[in-house]
């Protein structure tokens, strides 16, 4: 268990002030120029070796992202930071918003000089109005102190940083269509290559990283990446902030350390599932997109990258939603079918025309009114849609259904009869 | 250069080639939807999926490019699956209508659904339907067979220039349409309906008229402007069904007008099917040998420059050159294709010439348009100028009245004075002109046309001198709006000696002038003619036929093989798609009868002789689809501008000849596309 003088994110719960004082008291903006003086390289360099890796869902090394930045483009370079949360289960970056903006605010002017770049873009999810009235004190705060703007913190570098809210599209999430709607366009994901390393943000070297990454960049740099790297496991490495939801006694939001197995998570943070651990019937261990896991993995699954691959589902975003057996699964996710359905962008043919099809699959198969076939359709017509999309929203659609039915197929199966048997 | 191996056979590419391109460079068929070669890439069809080795998923083939050594399978079972997959996803909600879509026979839905779609469907649910929209007269729709691959939507925006088209909505519920409820009031509209792969956007006037393998196809030249865009005429029996274009880079790429597009059943209206002549005040039906001896009896006797000929808007290079022949074999010199009063100095081609040649606007860097507006006079040249203008470091000034060009144009004043400036050296653009590397100034027909067109002819002539000429880049450039006039310049139809129109009136009034031959000339004043004895050959009942003693019925000009000249000087050859109707005849031969009557028969038996003197005439008819580029010289004649704005050549787009004033299909887009305070004063 993460001891607490490991915290990154000290005010998680909002119980100190998250202004700048508080935020000093806390350790924020100390010898931030300090950290600017080791150089744009050297920064890249501790980051990579710190091994964070990035926190919105897939998990890329942020420092080898950086590194991607070209070093002479002539072009303006930007830092995007993506503050569109809209993944079901997931409420991480919000409170890193609400209650520690200065941290994010503080990992903006590290990230913007580590990558060249003198502007910075938050990009926040449209519901989140507190959030955004928080943060964009918080950016008052700190351009009133001298701490970012011209000279920023006294280090001679200038960056500005720019909060712009979203209209709560939850395909904005994706880096391009977040990138695209920054530009004042329809929010569409874009084809890649080219990354937004190379042609981001009006065509220029632009990086897209998420809330969490760049909020835990000061500390790391601070207490120095051997500190961060000696957390976890090995390539699954520091802390994250676990959203455990769901049929649990104490649902939170906690700081733990990565590869903790799911169970401790659960016991000791959440106050266990509802009726005890044998209640447990499924989790999704990673944000609505990750494939659910049964009770038996979940028995054992430490909570990182790799492990949860290895089991066929991810860490993603780090949205534990915990079902008991109470849960009629096959509902909820049709009801995830429904989400993906709604927030396609229509864009691309495969996930425009396919999420459809799976959600109404679903409906079926919540009432039972289909056949045993309309199952192993179903599961071709997910395969059909993973992977052939512009963006990962048709394999977020696809990944739910296919951890269903390889879980719980015969529950399924068992629903169809039933149908049947009351039809006769 | 990289080296890609597509299917076991290596090829090396051009950096930036797609995949896509390299697979058709090795003849392989990639299917693809929303793939157009002259818009923006989007990959969002999914059609065009292909495996690479290394990749863990189908990439799309159309947005990726090549890199060195990449492999790329485009027939392996993931690629196959993959298509199948996304032809599954098209066509759960398409209707399958194809019995009763227009698009059936050519459509590309139909078409890669026979190489992977399946023969029965999956899909157990509804199907979405979509509202039809309105898109004016010219475009049906039938949005239920979107497949939302948004190639209408980035015409609309990247080559048309004006947004009418969008995606609306999101995820299932997308829509294709224009954002509000409004016709689609583009001149290039019509080219949506090539673009759309599928059957949403349709033809309107061919609505359920033909199938395409009814079709008889023959590729032609287009004449409803100047710049004898490639066109391809489909017929069937006797009638043209429709129209489309060909490619043709150096002009029209694969655009073509919605006037080229739709104005053919003009064709079928007002026809002039059998000779007239006036009887007692009446004009009379009559057998070609009647109306030719009349012709005989009124003209046998008179001096040879009792004698005029004027030629019109749509008048071919074989029908001109025969009227000259026969002109010349009664001694007249009055030969006019300024109809419309042009005086500028003809006697220079470089002076009335498109020097710089259409396909190069893509090198551009500074263009400047002097009293004209491209978008009405030739709608595709000015897609050509946003293109260029898209793409960067190309800036446009206009000196005459401010339109909406669909790019921004720095708007210098609309004083025509302005020009006299610019060609001393008293104005900020001639430094510009001068310091770029391509300029280039497109001067309209309309600011020649008038009373000072001569001064205006020398001040351009002046700029041109100074500030547009480098080396073998000539950057003046006259764009005609109708191509009977390049095509009557190049056969020389404007003797020094002859007559002008201004003096063919006179001569008409005082008595000297005393027969008229008019070629397809719609745009004299006819009432300056009373008094004349007035032939008048063409194809329709346009305005001056009526005015006319004897009327010739002639062939328009998909029913006759014909030559014409487009404003860059190059000559094309149209071909007969159908036959003139009733008594009608080639043009031509018409003439080439006539002088077994009147005057010396003229030594032409094939249209071969015909061409073959031709290029006797000028260099250009010897080298059919090229340019000759013409010497660059000093014209016009020096004198006073008039203040007065330049005015264009026409404000109503849609009904600028005799074949487009009868058509209905262009009245209505006029009703319903052209702003109301337009329509009033056109």
């Amino acid at each position: 268990m993460l001891k607490d003088s490991d915290r990154i994110f000290t005010n998680l719960y909002g119980f100190q002030d998250w202004g700048l004082a508080g935020a000093k008291a806390r350790g924020d903006w100390a010898g931030t120029k300090d950290l600017l003086a080791k150089g744009r390289d050297a920064i890249i360099e501790e980051v990579k070796a710190s091994g964070l890796r990035g926190r919105g869902g897939a998990g890329f090394s942020t420092g080898m992202k950086w590194s991607f930045m070209p070093k002479d483009s002539g072009k303006p370079h930007y830092l995007v930071v993506n503050a569109d949360e809209g993944e079901p289960g997931t409420c991480k970056d919000r409170d890193i918003l609400r209650h520690d903006p200065h941290k994010l605010i503080e990992g903006c002017l590290i990230a913007c000089y580590a990558i060249g770049a003198n502007a910075c873009y938050i990009y926040v999810r449209g519901e989140f109005a507190g959030e955004c009235s928080n943060l964009q004190r918080a950016i008052d705060e700190a351009y009133a102190a001298g701490l970012i703007g011209k000279n920023a913190c006294g280090s001679g570098f200038d960056c500005d940083v720019y909060l712009h809210r979203g209209m709560g599209a939850y395909i904005c999430g994706e880096e391009t269509a977040l990138i695209e709607s920054l530009e004042g366009k329809k929010g569409q994901p874009r084809n890649k290559p080219p990354f937004p390393a190379g042609s981001g943000l009006y065509s220029c070297p632009t990086t897209v990283n998420n809330v969490e990454s760049i909020a835990v960049v000061p500390t790391i740099l601070r207490r120095g990446p051997a500190w961060f790297a000696g957390l976890g496991r090995e390539k699954n490495t520091g802390t994250k902030i676990f959203c455990i939801s769901g049929h649990v006694n104490k649902p939170c939001n906690v700081e733990e350390e990565m590869g903790i197995p799911l169970r401790d998570l659960i016991e000791k943070h959440a106050g266990g599932v509802r009726g005890g651990w044998d209640n447990i019937l499924a989790v999704i261990p990673g944000g609505s997109s990750t494939p659910m896991i049964p009770k038996e993995i979940c028995d054992t699954v430490l909570m990182d990258f790799d492990s949860l691959r290895a089991v066929q589902s991810g860490l993603g975003t780090a949205g534990v939603i915990v079902m008991d057996k109470s849960t009629d699964l096959i509902k909820a996710i049709a009801r995830l079918a429904k989400f993906y359905m709604h927030e396609s962008c229509g864009q691309c043919t495969p996930c425009r025309e396919g999420t459809g099809w799976l959600w109404r699959v679903m409906e079926r198969f919540v009432t039972g009114n289909a056949e045993s076939k309309d199952i192993d359709n179903l599961l071709d017509v997910t395969k059909e849609i993973e992977g052939h999309t512009i963006c990962a929203l048709g394999d977020a659609a696809a990944w739910p259904i296919q951890g269903l039915i390889r879980h719980f197929r015969p529950e399924i199966e068992k629903r169809l009869r039933g149908r049947v048997t009351v039809a006769a | 250069m990289p080296t890609v191996v597509i299917d076991g056979v290596s090829l090396e590419v051009e950096p930036g080639t797609s995949i896509l391109q390299a697979c058709e460079q090795l003849g392989i068929e990639v299917p693809r939807f929303c793939y157009h070669d002259k818009l923006s890439v989007p990959a969002n069809c999914r059609m065009c999926l292909v495996q690479v080795k290394g990749a863990p998923k189908p990439v799309a083939s159309c947005a990726m490019a090549c890199a060195d050594k990449m492999e790329v399978l485009t027939g392996s079972e993931m690629v196959h699956k993959a298509r199948k997959g996304v032809m599954e996803f098209l066509l759960i909600n398409h209707p399958l209508d194809c019995p009763i879509c227009d698009q059936g026979g050519e459509c590309d839905l139909q078409d890669q659904a026979m190489a992977y779609g399946f023969d029965r469907s999956r899909f157990e649910e509804n199907k979405r339907a979509v509202v039809d929209k309105e898109l004016g007269p010219l475009i049906k729709t039938s949005m239920n067979r979107c497949i939302n691959c948004t190639r209408c939507v980035r015409f609309s925006e990247e080559v048309a220039g004006n947004s009418e088209m969008g995606q609306m909505f999101r995820g299932e519920h997308a829509e294709i349409g224009p954002y509000i409820e409004a016709a689609v009031s583009s001149e290039l509209s019509g080219n949506m309906i090539d673009v759309c792969p599928v059957g949403a956007l349709t033809s309107k006037p061919y609505a359920f008229k033909a199938r395409p393998w009814e079709l008889r196809k023959t590729e032609s030249v287009d004449v409803m402007d100047a710049l004898g865009s490639a066109i391809r005429v489909d017929a069937r029996g006797g009638e043209v069904m429709r129209i489309l274009p060909r490619l043709n880079e150096d002009i029209n790429e694969e655009w073509i007008s919605d006037r080229t597009r739709f104005a053919l059943d003009g064709l079928k209206r007002q026809r002039l099917d059998m000779p007239y002549i006036r009887v007692r005040g009446k004009l009379t039906p009559v057998s070609w040998d009647d109306a030719f001896r009349h012709m005989q009896e009124k003209l046998t006797g008179l001096r040879g420059d009792a004698i005029a000929g004027v030629t019109g808007d749509l008048a071919a290079a074989e029908e001109i050159l025969a009227l000259r022949r026969w002109l010349e074999t009664l001694g007249s010199q009055n030969m006019e294709c300024r109809q419309r009063g042009e005086t500028f100095d003809v006697s220079q081609p470089s002076g009335w010439t498109f020097n710089s040649t259409i396909a190069s606007i893509d090198q551009a860097d500074l263009i400047l348009l002097v009293g004209t507006n491209p978008r009405t006079e030739a709608a595709v040249l000015n897609a050509r100028i946003l293109k260029r203008v898209n793409s960067g470091n190309c800036e446009v000034a206009n000196i005459g009245t401010a339109y909406d060009l669909t790019y921004p144009a720095e708007q210098l004043g609309d004083v025509s004075t302005l020009l006299q400036q610019v060609a001393e050296g008293r104005h900020p653009i001639a430094d510009r002109l001068a310091a770029v590397k391509n300029p280039m100034m497109i001067v309209g027909i309309s600011a020649l046309a008038r009373k000072d067109g001569g001064a205006v002819h020398a001040a351009a002539s002046r700029i041109a001198q100074k500030y547009l000429m480098r080396g073998a880049w000539n950057g003046f450039n006259v764009l005609h709006a109708q191509i009977g006039l390049p095509t009557a310049l190049a056969v020389g139809f404007m003797p020094p000696a002859g007559r002008d129109i201004g003096k063919i009136y006179q001569g008409v009034a005082g008595g000297q002038v005393k027969a008229v031959y008019l070629l397809g000339a719609d745009e004299v004043d006819v009432e300056k003619l009373k008094g004349a004895f007035v032939i008048y050959q063409g194809h329709h009942g346009d305005r001056a036929a009526g005015h006319a003693d004897v009327i010739l019925p002639g062939a328009a000009y998909t029913e006759k093989n014909a030559t014409y000249v487009n404003t860059e000087g190059r000559a094309q050859h149209a071909r007969q798609a159908v036959f003139p109707p009733g008594e009608a005849r080639e043009d031509w031969k018409i003439i080439r009868a006539l002088s077994d009557y009147v005057g010396a028969p003229l030594n032409y038996t094939t249209i071969a002789d015909v061409r073959a003197d031709l290029a006797n005439v000028a260099p250009t008819f010897r080298h059919i689809g090229k340019i000759v580029a013409a010497e660059m010289a000093e014209f016009g004649t020096p004198g006073p501008i008039d203040p007065t704005p330049f005015q264009p050549a026409f404000a109503n787009f849609y009904q600028t000849n005799a074949i487009a004033r009868a058509s209905e299909t262009m009245a209505k887009c006029v009703v319903e596309l052209m702003p109301q305070a337009e329509r009033k004063a056109a």
